[in-house]
């Protein structure tokens, strides 16, 4: 059980960080795996060259909020080329935890949203693997 | 024939039959498999796993067509277990039993061949809001290529379908009306008879999805009264790839082929063929022959379990059921009817605060194998307002076990995410 629900999963999951609504993002994208029921709206603002803020709102499993809310915490306040950098399998690492192929969607689910975000603020335009 | 009387028998005893289950006895992350997943698929006894490896050992060749014992063997092997699985749902010609690969098959066979003779702009085909996605996008793709109109049977917030809409929709003369006898989400058994009455004193016809009902329940197509039938195989003890359409002999005759190949012809002329008769007209093709011969043995199965007695115990499971989970899971919430008189072997629910799909990853770490998603029935969790549900589903081989182990687990569950008392 510990290899997947450990402590810092299920905090993520029942305290999310950056969970809320930002007041003028640059771009907000609702993300969705209609199989499972995960729904996230992610937003971002872009200033100086900076992701200045981030936020999610949305409800589903503990492995997609907990990605959410690591992710959005290892973004926010970063240089957009350090972003759009961000590879999937550096979301997995920040995971820590092994992920099944079929909780795999769950996991992908905010950085599929992120790839859209940077898509629609000119960051990085969307390739068939993030879309 | 499956109202003939029965000697009084003793209530099946799962914890015997599971030795006829030989998967059943494994461990899962060091725990005993608790499997609570038949809605989605049935585990297969022994006879069916050895009658289809016999068939590929002694008998295996294609049917129909050879002059020779092997060929012969085969056919008499597959031909046989149409007269098996008629018994079993009570058709009373085994030519009226149409192989397909599943119930979805079965239920498109209808769509294209009776569906894109019969139904044209306006038409209106009546199914109900429980559907599993199997018995509605067919038609929905039917009813955008003719532009015609689906109307649905809105059911109760415990899971009922709605007789007095349905009456009303009745007035709109639909051509079809096609429903789930059991639904596989909620449980709910729907009382096909009286519909089945109601529809066809509208003019319409009926097709029933049986796919959760064949498995659970005793089921006389005849005494139904419906025009169409179908069902799964490897929800019903069988093998993957087989499945059933029966239909009422003259609709069956009346209709075009399926799909056009081998075996579904007599003659074939350069630009023109005639049709084989039933069953065969609408069988192209080589057939899944030992899915269909595990089929024969799977329904044999059954009928020698009595379905009476095994709807009895699924009828006692869940009574069991909806008994405990509130009372070892404080906090649970349980869907569906609330009388297990109308309830087949389905327990869905959620753990407030924990998605279904933690529920059944922390319940596998314990070995108790459940679905959680929304079932194949989108609209049915839209129309409860439900993102997804867990679902834990009976068989033959469930025990108060079983149950119990659930329970344990969901404990577990709401320990590791702090919810519940």
């Amino acid at each position: 059980m510990d290899d997947l629900y450990r402590d810092y999963i299920l905090e993520h999951y029942r305290r999310p960080h950056n969970f809320g609504v930002l007041e003028a993002p640059s771009a907000s994208f609702e993300g969705a795996n209609p199989l499972c029921g995960d729904r996230i709206t992610m937003q971002l603002t872009v200033a100086d060259g900076l992701v200045s803020e981030v936020g999610f709102t949305g409800r589903g499993c503990a492995i997609s909020q907990a990605s959410a809310s690591l992710l959005t915490d290892e973004i926010k306040g970063k240089p957009v080329a350090d972003v759009a950098g961000f590879a999937a399998t550096d979301l997995l690492d920040l995971l820590g935890i092994e992920i099944s192929p079929a909780r795999l969607k769950c996991a992908m689910l905010s950085f599929d949203s992120l790839q859209h975000l940077l898509d629609e603020t000119g960051i990085k335009p969307l390739t068939k693997e993030s879309s | 024939m499956t109202t003939e009387t029965r000697p009084a028998r003793a209530p099946l005893d799962p914890a015997g039959l599971r030795a006829d289950f030989p998967i059943l006895d494994q461990e899962v992350f060091g725990h005993p498999l608790v499997y609570l997943d038949s809605a989605a698929s049935s585990q297969k006894p022994t006879a069916v796993i050895e009658a289809m490896d016999a068939y590929y050992r002694h008998d295996n060749a294609n049917v129909h067509r050879g002059i020779y014992q092997l060929s012969e063997r085969a056919t008499a092997a597959y031909e046989g277990a149409r007269a098996k699985v008629a018994r079993l749902i009570g058709a009373p010609d085994p030519r009226t039993i149409i192989w397909t690969r599943n119930a979805t098959e079965a239920i498109n066979l209808v769509a294209y061949s009776w569906g894109r003779r019969i139904i044209g702009r306006g038409d209106v085909i009546v199914l109900t809001e429980m559907e599993h996605h199997a018995n509605l996008v067919p038609w929905q793709i039917l009813a955008q290529e003719r532009d015609a109109d689906l109307e649905f049977i809105p059911i109760t917030d415990d899971g009922i379908l709605r007789q007095d809409v349905f009456d009303v929709l009745l007035r709109l003369k639909p051509k079809l009306v096609a429903f789930t006898h059991v639904s596989n989400m909620l449980g709910t058994i729907n009382p096909v008879e009286e519909m089945t009455r109601k529809a066809h004193e509208a003019g319409a016809l009926v097709l029933v999805d049986g796919a959760q009902a064949v498995p659970h329940l005793p089921v006389d197509v005849e005494a139904i009264g419906c025009d169409f039938y179908v069902f799964s195989g490897h929800k019903a003890l069988g093998p993957t790839g087989s499945g059933v359409l029966w239909g009422r002999r003259e609709l069956l005759e009346a209709m075009p082929p399926f799909m056009g190949g081998g075996d579904m012809i007599r003659e074939v002329h350069l630009r023109r063929s005639e049709w084989n008769e039933l069953p065969w007209k609408f069988e192209a093709g080589t057939p899944d022959i030992s899915a269909q011969i595990g089929l024969g043995v799977a329904a044999d199965y059954l009928v020698e379990l009595g379905m009476d007695r095994l709807r009895d115990h699924e009828r006692e499971l869940v009574g069991y059921a909806l008994e405990v989970l509130p009372r070892e899971v404080p906090g649970i919430e349980l869907y569906g009817p609330a009388d297990p008189d109308v309830r087949g072997g389905v327990v869905p629910f959620n753990i407030p605060g924990v998605h279904p799909h933690d529920v059944a990853q922390v319940l596998d770490r314990f070995g108790v194998a459940i679905r959680a998603g929304h079932h194949c029935a989108m609209p049915l969790h839209e129309r409860l307002d439900l993102a997804a549900t867990a679902r834990a589903s009976f068989q033959c081989y469930t025990t108060t076990d079983d149950i119990d182990a659930l329970a344990a687990g969901l404990r577990e569950v709401q320990r590791l995410f702090g919810a519940g008392a």
